[in-house]
């Protein structure tokens, strides 16, 4: 397949665009494989994609029920940061930015990682104290972090509320810089790409019905498009993680599903730079390279397989915006919509052998998903090839609930909607 | 999204906070069995489908409901107060 | 009167003559008119740059499925981007600027994109930007240079940092009966409602009811459509039971028939009164819901379909029938279905010019003939329109043969001058908020359009939103589905006549014209604001974006501020014929809401600025008035410092704090969260949530508790006093009075609903001061009367009740300084004037108020923890309270606080820091063995709170340490890069002053 560059770009434009090729085959599913990843997010994609890249393993196939990148890699607020607490969290994710600068080349591909700036504003000194122990646990563990005064704030973002009468009055910022957006749809296309270069098969429209079984083993799937069998098969269906999860016979699981709602603004000129955070509630925003403000809150706080939330939520989320920005009240909601997030107990991801013979699991992302999915990718397809996890994920277990090491960045316990 | 509170009548979502799964059942108080107690602490069934689950009206009357809810299509099937729902037996 | 202005009809008032600019330069229109009206009457095409190539664009449509004509008002002092001119009521003194061009509207940089049209293609940055791997570009760094320039070349209007000084207003609306959308439908069911009985709301998103009715120069009931329209909305209006809402677009459909609408009520207003809202927000909960949101007209595919006067055959007829404006003075249609010689109809009537009709059917109906023939025109039939010709405006056009069944052209190419193409590709029912209803549409073959399913009990829907293309339907679906909503049956009576209209308007399967695409034809665009072509759509397809979804988010087509309300069937049209399969097959997408944009301020309508309630205490006026410096404690306001003139923060905290060890001082607790806790079962309830007895608390005496959650982390902590066999006091932290109270009925009604326990929030209810220093005894000695207040009546935790100055309190003596301490309790209207007469008592004393410094000051000189170190992932153990893990009985927690994880020596455990450098800590600086700023060393753990403490004259702090007491005695340092820190430290214990609580005791 070609490369993409410039001087390919200028060819094809040449030749009226006509010799492109599919981004990836569209091929049939073979009676069996190595290791089937079932879910055709960023997540499988980049699992299926370092897999092959890093380990040899090419016999792989992707099963995705819907259309590729269907799931929250196609519907996410597409901020990619480590500005973590605890040291495990702070470990995985660094690793996942690291990844994330080169991702482009690595896949040949532009995912539009910008680097520019996650600002997490604080508006009391409790707040400031917290997000500075944040930033120092971030800067010993090897990130960048850095503390704005208001003034430096002021410089850099403007438009905020720095008056001294907002409700929520800024009195410091914290910054990294290393942090940013990516294109997220652009992700998952580029892994389904190099993924497929490397001899994948992504096999869309090919819903996992029920697993097969060897006593407790899992052996491979049942799917709307037949019967296929691995000898490895890994989850990677966060949203959807319990249903999967039901299918293999596990009824309990330490996830709840809830709904995320999102937002993106009418298109404007250059507007913010980097990405804000409001800390007098919860609200997160950034603007695209297209020029719309995208930005989102908490959840709508019930379970919810939807994809849709309700009223509530949408006005907690303009106030918040609208008492960060008090110019963005004339400007308008081009769109909403609402994303399933796999909730786990404490806030953390689980990515592990297990829980049956033969099967790998990663989920319980949370609203983190997108930025992890490079190192989540890149961790899982090293548990899947050498059955055992990998340093940045070894803490990610299923049995950390049993054994009392929840990684609570929070602090909100097993409150799955406070995470 | 309305929620009609038995007491109260039919209410918006914004007055009411949610408590999730009501399915679980705690295990006796002194019970020394960890795993009994992790499962109920933290697993859910989580179905995608008819839920079980509590909220409670914290902006109204402050009673706890049990309602039977649809998660796919956010359907409210029942209501009943969590109090005399669990005291007569009917909890799922 | 302009030259485009007809002498008479429509529903503007040529009497009234309306002043306005476009990028500063002065037209004139009349009231009645949008601003798309006026610049079309003012012979104005350009109106705006394309998004991406930065194309010439006009007016388009006349609604609210504008892609082209966006404009930005300039209002109130601010900027208001991207809105449809279409959608902009003209009044006087309307100042609106064009964008997304640079230097000007007629000459624009950006437009040179157009020359890297194919260089820049669907989704060209996916494979292009990246840079080099090595070099002082490599990562991210070359994007983010190129990004650069593509941000400022996107986006469309430019956004200001001014703040938007407007009001916007919410409402609550219940009704039995919505009905979305006024038109002819939309009024028969509201009228079919309200006769019911029912209480209606109907909202239509124009300034008037009417729809179509208001132009289409058609009778009902034998008056003009528009007369009958307006009498309709009349007679409803005379209505007690109907709330007519116009300007007013139902945007969203949410779950339990709760719709959100917005009513624009004063953007069309040139001088809106003073405190006018600008916007309302609604909030509307219906029985039942009637969908009369009509349909939008598709255009066609052919290039160069996106010059300046190519427009909307509705529209066309539209601004001539309610506007009075002729779009061009020849006009050529174009089209696939009858509606297009309704339009040439209604334009002739108003006086202007049909130069000819190009229809790509072999054969048209004879009605469609015969008003062709009226409109002076015999239809070009089985011809298509391959080509436009203009600069910043269509010139003219060229017609070539078409074979409708294959879509082949043939025969020469004719040229036809014009200076309007009026185009019609078929009509499109606005099926969104059913979509977000949850309805999943169907294709239907004969309309060559989506339409919504049958539908359920939320939702019923009339005209031409159900593909009822005719006023006839219009009539009677909307009477039907107004008494259907109703809970009524179909009614038989006559409905208003109507002319027979043997038009064919189910169009004929073609979307597009597929003429070679050269130089001088230019693109052929399927959606007009995003610049995405049809060719775009075949790349999509050939590089495997063939999923409706793909094809959406690879070539943006349908993202742009109009959401694709012309261009989502055309380009799934086309896709669905290049993977050879049907339209439907090729799938939709699902709406969401919003229908279109809707002002983010009116969403946060009385909420923002006034986000979240500030919290006062009674006592809260007299703190400032004595120069306290308030903060923040999550919505309280709590005094940080009361400052003396000229003293730093530091100076004054050590100045309180000292006070208070020296003699006495006060300090307002109020916001202690408060719970009486009530009922036979109390105490039993309070054993099993404390993790301490409480159950052998004597009447009159006060207990310290701490509180796990289940899952064995320490939750909270706080005092609690039983005031009466059956009846505690519990206090709670401020930050968890909320969810500590939800935490104890969530028990109380799920878990033990045996228990007979009765809860009350009564945080607002008592004001609260502590008192405390070696003089406090004396101070209330001084003031309290009814009770003694000495060490036998009033022992160390001992409860008792009097008056100050008249005022009931109950005192309690317990200490979170260390001090000899009571907190004072009144009922929260008596907050203040005990408070003053505490301080009056105490002023011979010296007795110093203290803010929340002094208060962390002691507490740390003491090693009390609070919020910093419960913190959600510490355990009791860690912070040295495992003394207070009862062992008599289970609590909340106690079955899952042993588990390994949790009791591991090696956690991060509650430890003293001091500064061994003469410099002040800092909260969230870590401790690590060594290291520098330079060479940051491994963190061990962090502080929590830190000051500086007068009684042992130097900076201290709590930390949370690995190994906790086991490092008691080592050197460490304290690190935090972030504040530029870093100095030697010594780890101790926590308890820093009299450990043994000599001075509370005494």
């Amino acid at each position: 397949m070609a490369e993409y560059s410039a001087l390919s770009l200028l060819k094809n434009a040449l030749t009226g665009n006509c010799d492109w090729k599919p981004a990836w085959r569209k091929p049939d599913p073979k009676p069996a494989y190595d290791v089937i990843i079932v879910g055709g997010g960023g997540h499988g994609l980049a699992t299926a994609c370092y897999l092959a890249a890093e380990h040899g393993i090419t016999n792989v196939a992707v099963l995705e029920k819907g259309w590729l990148g269907s799931g929250n890699i196609g519907r996410n607020t597409t901020i990619v940061r480590s500005n973590y607490l605890l040291p495990e969290s702070i470990r995985f994710y660094d690793f996942s930015v690291k990844l994330w600068e080169n991702l482009s080349h690595e896949l040949n591909y532009n995912v539009m990682f910008s680097q520019r700036g996650v600002l997490n504003l604080a508006h009391n000194p409790a707040q400031a104290d917290a997000y500075i122990r944040r930033g120092n646990a971030m800067r010993h563990g090897g990130g960048d972090a850095d503390w704005l005064t208001r003034e430096q704030i002021a410089r850099k973002v403007p438009g905020l509320d720095l008056s001294g009468t907002a409700r929520f009055p800024v009195v410091g910022g914290l910054l990294q810089k290393r942090a940013g957006t990516a294109r997220h749809d652009a992700v998952a296309w580029g892994y389904a790409r190099g993924a497929d270069r490397r001899g994948v098969d992504i096999i869309e429209n090919c819903e996992v019905t029920g697993f097969l079984r060897d006593g407790d083993r899992i052996i491979g799937v049942s799917t709307s498009r037949g019967d296929i069998r691995a000898k490895k098969v890994g989850v990677a269906v966060a949203g959807s993680t319990s249903r999967v999860l039901n299918l293999a016979g596990i009824g309990q699981f330490p996830i709840e599903s809830h709904v995320l709602q999102a937002f993106v603004s009418e298109a404007l000129k250059p507007f913010v730079d980097c990405v804000v955070t409001f800390g007098g509630g919860h609200l997160y925003m950034s603007q695209s390279d297209k020029g719309g403000l995208v930005f989102g809150g908490s959840l709508d706080y019930y379970n919810s397989y939807a994809q849709r939330g309700n009223l509530p939520t949408v006005e907690d989320v303009m106030s918040e915006i609208c008492a960060m920005f008090p110019s963005v009240a004339r400007l308008r909601l081009l769109r909403s919509w609402g994303g399933v997030m796999d909730m786990s107990m404490d806030g953390a991801p689980i990515i592990t052998k297990g829980p049956l013979p033969g099967m790998y699991l990663n989920c319980g992302w949370c609203y983190g998903g997108f930025k992890a999915t490079p190192a989540s990718g890149y961790s899982f397809a090293w548990t899947i090839a050498k059955d055992e996890p990998h340093a940045i994920n070894a803490p990610y277990t299923l049995s950390r609930f049993e054994r009392g090491a929840a990684i609570d960045e929070t602090g909100h316990g097993p409150t799955p909607k406070l995470h | 999204m309305l929620i009609s509170c038995p007491h109260c009548g039919p209410r918006d979502l914004a007055e009411f906070s949610y408590q999730g799964d009501a399915t679980r059942t705690r295990p006796e108080p002194a019970s020394t069995d960890t795993k009994a107690w992790h499962d109920y602490v933290y697993t859910r069934p989580n179905p995608a489908g008819p839920h079980h689950e509590y909220w409670q009206h914290a902006g109204g009357c402050r009673a706890h409901l049990l309602i039977v809810r649809d998660t796919l299509s956010h359907e409210i099937h029942s209501v009943a107060l969590a109090r005399s729902a669990n005291a007569s037996g009917a909890r799922a | 009167m302009s030259p485009r202005r007809t002498t008479s009809g429509g529903s503007i008032d040529r009497r009234r003559t309306i002043r306005f600019t476009f990028d500063g330069e002065a037209y004139t229109g009349h009231a009645g008119d949008t601003l798309a009206s006026a610049l079309l009457a003012n012979g104005v095409r350009l109106v705006g740059r394309s998004f991406k190539y930065h194309r010439p664009r006009g007016v388009f449509s006349a609604g609210i499925d504008e892609p082209s004509a966006l404009v930005t008002v300039l209002k109130d002092g601010v900027r208001e981007p991207n809105i449809p001119a279409t959608r902009i009521e003209l009044h006087d003194g309307l100042r609106v600027e064009s964008q997304n061009r640079f230097p000007s509207l007629a000459f624009d940089f950006g437009a040179i994109n157009q020359l890297g049209g194919r260089l820049l293609g669907a989704g060209f940055y996916y494979k292009t930007f990246m840079g080099p791997v090595i070099g002082p570009l490599k990562g991210t760094r070359f994007w983010m240079f190129c990004e650069r320039f593509i941000r400022r070349a996107a986006g469309l209007g430019r956004a200001d940092y001014a703040p938007d000084p407007s009001r916007y207003e919410r409402m609550n609306a219940f009704c039995d009966v919505l009905v979305a959308g006024g038109g002819v439908a939309g009024l028969m069911a509201a009228e079919a409602a309200a006769k019911a009985g029912k209480r209606v709301i109907l909202a239509e998103q124009e300034p008037e009811t009417g729809g179509f009715a208001k132009w289409s120069n058609e009778t009902i009931g034998g008056k003009p459509a528009a007369e009958w329209a307006k009498t309709a909305s009349e007679r409803l209006a005379a209505l007690d039971n109907v709330r007519l809402l116009t300007r007013t677009m139902v945007w969203g459909y949410y779950d339990g028939n709760t719709l959100a609408a917005l009513e624009r009520v004063g953007d069309h207003l040139a001088r809106p009164p003073k405190g006018h809202a600008r916007h309302r927000h609604w909030t509307i909960r219906a029985g039942a819901v009637v969908l009369a949101t009509g349909a939008l007209e598709r255009p066609l595919v052919f290039p160069g379909n996106d010059r300046p006067g190519v427009m909307l055959a509705g529209a066309v007829r539209r601004y001539a029938g309610e506007y009075g404006v002729l779009c061009g003075d020849k006009t050529v249609f174009f089209a696939n279905n009858d509606s297009a010689y309704q339009a040439a109809s209604t334009l002739t009537k108003a006086g202007g010019h049909v130069a000819a009709i190009v229809d790509v059917r072999p054969t048209i109906s004879e009605a469609a003939t015969a008003l062709a023939a009226e409109a002076g025109v015999v239809p070009l039939t089985g011809q298509a329109v391959v080509e436009t010709k203009g600069g910043k405006h269509i010139t003219g056009i060229v017609v070539q043969s078409f074979d409708a069944a294959t879509g082949a052209l043939s025969g020469d190419a004719r040229p036809i001058e014009c200076d309007c193409l009026a185009v019609s590709g078929g009509w499109q029912p606005v099926i969104h908020l059913a979509s977000q209803a949850g309805a999943k549409a169907e294709w239907d073959e004969t309309l060559q359009a989506f339409l919504p399913p049958a539908p359920n009990q939320r939702w019923s829907g009339a005209g031409s939103f159900l593909g009822q293309m005719t006023t006839a339907g219009a009539l009677e679906s909307g009477r039907n589905a107004g008494l259907s909503a109703s809970g009524k049956k179909p009614s038989r009576a006559r409905l208003p006549e109507v002319e027979p209209s043997p038009l064919e308007i189910a169009p004929a399967p073609i979307f597009e014209i597929k003429a070679p695409i050269s130089a001088t034809r230019g693109k052929a665009f399927v959606d007009l604001q995003h610049d995405v072509t049809a060719d775009d759509v075949r790349l999509a397809h050939r590089e495997g974006f063939v999923s409706v979804e793909h094809l959406k988010r690879y070539t943006t087509l349908g993202m742009a501020t109009d959401q694709g309300k012309t261009s989502n069937v055309p380009g799934l049209a086309i896709m669905a014929e290049a993977r050879g399969i049907s339209i439907p097959e090729a799938g939709t997408t699902r709406f969401r809401p919003p229908y279109s944009p809707v002002a983010i301020g009116a969403l946060a309508a009385e909420r923002y600025g006034n986000l979240k309630p500030n919290r006062l205490t009674p006592m809260h006026d007299w703190h400032v008035e004595h120069g306290a410096r308030m903060m923040e404690a999550g919505l309280w306001h709590r005094p940080m410092i009361y400052g003396a003139p000229g003293e730093t923060v530091e100076q004054a905290y050590i100045r309180e704090a000292a006070a208070v060890r020296r003699s006495v001082g006060i300090v307002d607790v109020s916001t202690l969260g408060k719970i009486a806790v009530k009922g036979p079962d109390a105490a039993e309830f309070l054993d099993r949530v404390y993790t301490n007895m409480f159950s052998t608390l004597a009447i009159g005496k006060a207990r310290y508790g701490l509180m796990l959650r289940e899952d064995g982390i320490a939750f909270d902590d706080g005092t609690t006093w039983r005031l009466g066999e059956d009846d505690f006091l519990m206090t709670t932290t401020t930050a968890n009075a909320g969810p500590v109270m939800q935490h104890l009925e969530y028990f109380l009604d799920i878990v033990w609903p045996d228990l007979k326990v009765h809860l009350t929030s009564v945080t607002d209810q008592w004001a609260g001061a502590a008192v405390a220093g070696p003089e406090a005894r004396k101070v209330l000695e001084k003031c309290v009367i009814g009770t003694a207040v000495d060490n036998d009546t009033l022992p160390f935790m001992g409860i008792v009740h009097g008056r100050i100055d008249g005022a009931p309190v109950m005192i309690c003596r317990l200490s979170f300084s260390g001090e000899l301490a009571y907190e004072v309790y009144s009922g929260a209207g008596h907050g203040l004037h005990v408070w003053e007469a505490l301080m009056e008592a105490g002023e011979s004393f010296g007795i110093t108020p203290y803010g929340m410094e002094a208060l962390g000051t002691l507490r740390i000189e003491k090693g009390h923890v609070t919020g910093a170190e419960i913190d959600g992932r510490t355990t009791a153990r860690d912070l040295y309270l495992d003394w207070m893990l009862s062992k008599k009985k289970p609590f909340i927690g106690s079955g899952l606080m042993d588990r390994p994880g949790l009791i591991d020596q090696n956690r991060i455990r509650l430890v003293g820091v001091v500064s061994l450098d003469g410099q002040p800590l800092g909260g969230g600086a870590h401790i690590v063995e060594q290291g520098s700023l330079d060479a940051l060393g491994q963190s061990i753990g962090h502080i929590t709170a830190f000051c500086y403490s007068p009684a042992l004259a130097k900076y201290i702090g709590l930390a949370l340490v690995k190994g906790g007491k086991a490092q008691h005695g080592r050197r460490a340092f304290v690190s935090d890069p972030l504040r530029k820190r870093f100095g030697p430290v010594e780890l101790v214990s926590h308890h820093f002053f009299d450990p043994e609580g000599r001075r509370m005791h005494g």
